[in-house]
C-alpha cells in the first residue's frame, strides 16, 4: 500500500512540470478558469483586465440537465453563473417595477463614477474656480481698472434695448442661482455635511434642489432670447482677427476697432450658447432620469468614427446601463458648468470693476459716447450713419 | 433697473410655473415607475 502511494506521489511530481508548461498556454488552467495573479496585479495597477473569462461564463441553458436530474432545476445555470450574468448585464431579469433601470441589479460603473465625483471632480473644480478668481485679482492688481481714456462727452448712445437687457438679466440671475445651488449639491457630502451636519444640510439640500431643478427653465428661456437677439452680431468677421492680434488692447493705450461685439465678447457669447446649451441638454437628461440617454449613442458614434484611437485611447464603453447614462450626464453637467462658471467670472469682472463705463450697457442701456468710441468704434459709426439715414428719411 | 426687476419677476413666474406644470403632468418617478392601480395597497 505504501509502495503504491509512493508511486502515485512520484508520478504526480513528474507530471507537475508538464502541467506548469501547459499553464503557460492556458494561463487560467491552474486557477480552474478563475482570475490569475496577473489579473489581480493588473487590476491593482489600474490596468485593463480582460474580463471575458468571467463575463462569458454565464451558464448554458441549452445544455441543461433534465429537471429530474441532479441540479437540473437550475436550468443549466449555476448560482455563480447567474451572479456573473447579473454583474455583466447579460441576465434575463424580469421585474414588476416598470422603471427603466429596474433590471440592472449590479453595475460596475458606479464605483469609478463615485470615486471621480468625490475626488478629482471636487479638487479640480475648486481649483479651476479658485484659480480663476485669483488670476482676476492678480490682473486687477497689475492692470487696474480700465479707464475711459479720452474726455467724456456727456452724451450717451443706446447700447442695449430693454428686451435685450431683460434677456441678459434673466440669464445672469438664473445662472448665478444655478451655480450656487449646483455647487451646494456638488460639495454637499464631502464639504458641507462634515462642516454643518446632516440635518442642516438636509434642509438646505431639499430647498436648493427644488430651486436648481425649476429655475433651470428660466435659464433655457433666457438662452433662447439672447441667441435670437445677438447671434447676427456675434458672427465672426475680419475685425476679430485684428482685435485678437492686438490682444483686445487690454495692455497699453491702443483700442482695436470693433463692431457691436468685439472678439472677446463673441467668445463669451459662443461659450454661453454652446456650453450653456450642452449644460441644458445634460440637465434635462438628469431632470427626467433614464428618458433621454445621450451618452451611449454618442459613444457608439465616436467609436465608429475611431475618435478614441486618435488619442491612443481604448474604445468608449458601449452599451451603457441606464445608471451609467445618468452618471455620465452628471459628470458632463458638472464639468461643463464649472468651465462656463470660470468663463463667466471673467465676464462679470470685465463688465463691472474691471472696466469703467461697461456696466452702464446692461445697467441703463445707455453708454458714454467716448467709451463706445474707444471700445466699439465701428459700431458707433454704424449707429450714427443709421441716425443720419433716418433723419434724411424723416 | 426696470429690465432687471422684470427679469427677476419673470424668473419667479417661470420657476413656479414650470414646477406646477411638471407636477400636474405626471412626470414624477412615482407616476412613471409604479403601478399602484394594479395592486391592493390599502384595505
Amino acid at each position: 500500500m505504501f509502495r503504491l502511494f509512493a508511486v502515485i506521489i512520484l508520478i504526480w511530481a513528474t507530471l507537475t512540470p508538464a502541467l506548469a508548461q501547459e499553464s503557460v498556454d492556458m494561463p487560467r488552467a491552474e486557477t480552474g478558469g478563475a482570475q490569475t495573479l496577473e489579473d489581480i496585479l493588473r487590476r491593482q495597477a489600474n490596468q485593463k483586465v480582460d474580463d471575458t473569462f468571467r463575463s462569458s461564463v454565464t451558464g448554458d441553458p441549452a445544455a441543461a440537465a433534465p429537471a429530474t436530474a441532479p441540479l437540473g432545476t437550475l436550468g443549466g445555470q449555476s448560482d455563480p453563473d447567474l451572479w456573473r450574468a447579473l454583474r455583466y448585464g447579460s441576465a434575463d431579469v424580469a421585474t414588476q417595477s416598470r422603471g427603466p433601470a429596474a433590471t440592472t441589479l449590479i453595475q460596475d460603473g458606479g464605483m469609478w463614477w463615485l470615486k471621480f465625483r468625490e475626488g478629482p471632480l471636487l479638487k479640480y473644480g475648486a481649483g479651476l474656480l479658485g484659480g480663476t478668481l485669483l488670476l482676476l485679482a492678480l490682473f486687477y492688481l497689475i492692470r487696474g481698472r480700465i479707464r475711459i481714456e479720452g474726455e467724456k462727452t456727456g452724451r450717451t448712445i443706446t447700447r442695449f434695448s430693454a428686451v435685450e437687457r431683460f434677456g441678459h438679466w434673466l440669464l445672469a440671475i438664473s445662472f448665478l442661482i444655478l451655480g450656487v445651488t449646483g455647487l451646494i449639491s456638488l460639495f454637499g457630502r464631502k464639504v458641507l455635511i462634515p462642516t454643518f451636519g446632516h440635518e442642516a444640510f438636509s434642509t438646505v439640500a431639499i430647498g436648493t434642489k427644488w430651486v436648481h431643478n425649476n429655475i433651470s427653465w428660466a435659464f433655457i428661456v433666457a438662452l433662447v432670447i439672447i441667441f435670437v437677439f445677438w447671434v447676427l452680431h456675434n458672427l465672426p468677421d475680419r475685425t476679430d482677427l485684428v482685435w485678437l492680434a492686438k490682444g483686445g488692447g487690454i495692455f497699453g493705450k491702443s483700442h482695436p476697432a470693433a463692431k457691436k461685439f468685439n472678439a472677446g465678447q463673441k467668445m463669451i457669447f459662443w461659450s454661453v450658447i454652446i456650453l450653456g446649451g450642452s449644460i441644458s441638454a445634460s440637465g434635462i437628461s438628469l431632470l427626467f432620469p433614464f428618458e433621454f440617454n445621450m451618452f451611449g449613442a454618442t459613444f457608439a458614434k465616436l467609436n465608429d468614427l475611431g475618435v478614441p484611437g486618435w488619442f491612443g485611447a481604448d474604445a468608449l464603453p458601449y452599451p451603457l446601463s441606464p445608471q451609467e447614462e445618468m452618471q455620465y450626464a452628471q459628470l458632463w453637467h458638472a464639468i461643463v458648468s464649472l468651465v462656463l462658471t470660470a468663463i463667466i467670472f471673467a465676464h462679470i469682472y470685465i463688465g463691472s470693476v474691471g472696466m469703467e463705463g461697461a456696466f452702464d450697457a446692461m445697467g441703463s442701456g445707455e453708454v458714454e459716447e467716448q467709451w463706445a468710441r474707444e471700445h466699439h468704434s465701428l459700431w458707433v459709426e454704424e449707429v450714427q450713419e443709421a441716425e443720419v439715414r433716418q433723419g434724411k428719411e424723416a | 433697473m426696470k429690465a432687471f426687476l422684470a427679469a427677476l419677476v419673470a424668473l419667479v413666474v417661470i420657476t413656479v410655473g414650470a414646477n406646477q406644470i411638471l407636477m400636474r403632468s405626471g412626470f414624477s418617478a412615482e407616476a412613471v415607475a409604479t403601478s399602484p392601480d394594479n395592486v391592493r395597497l390599502y384595505d
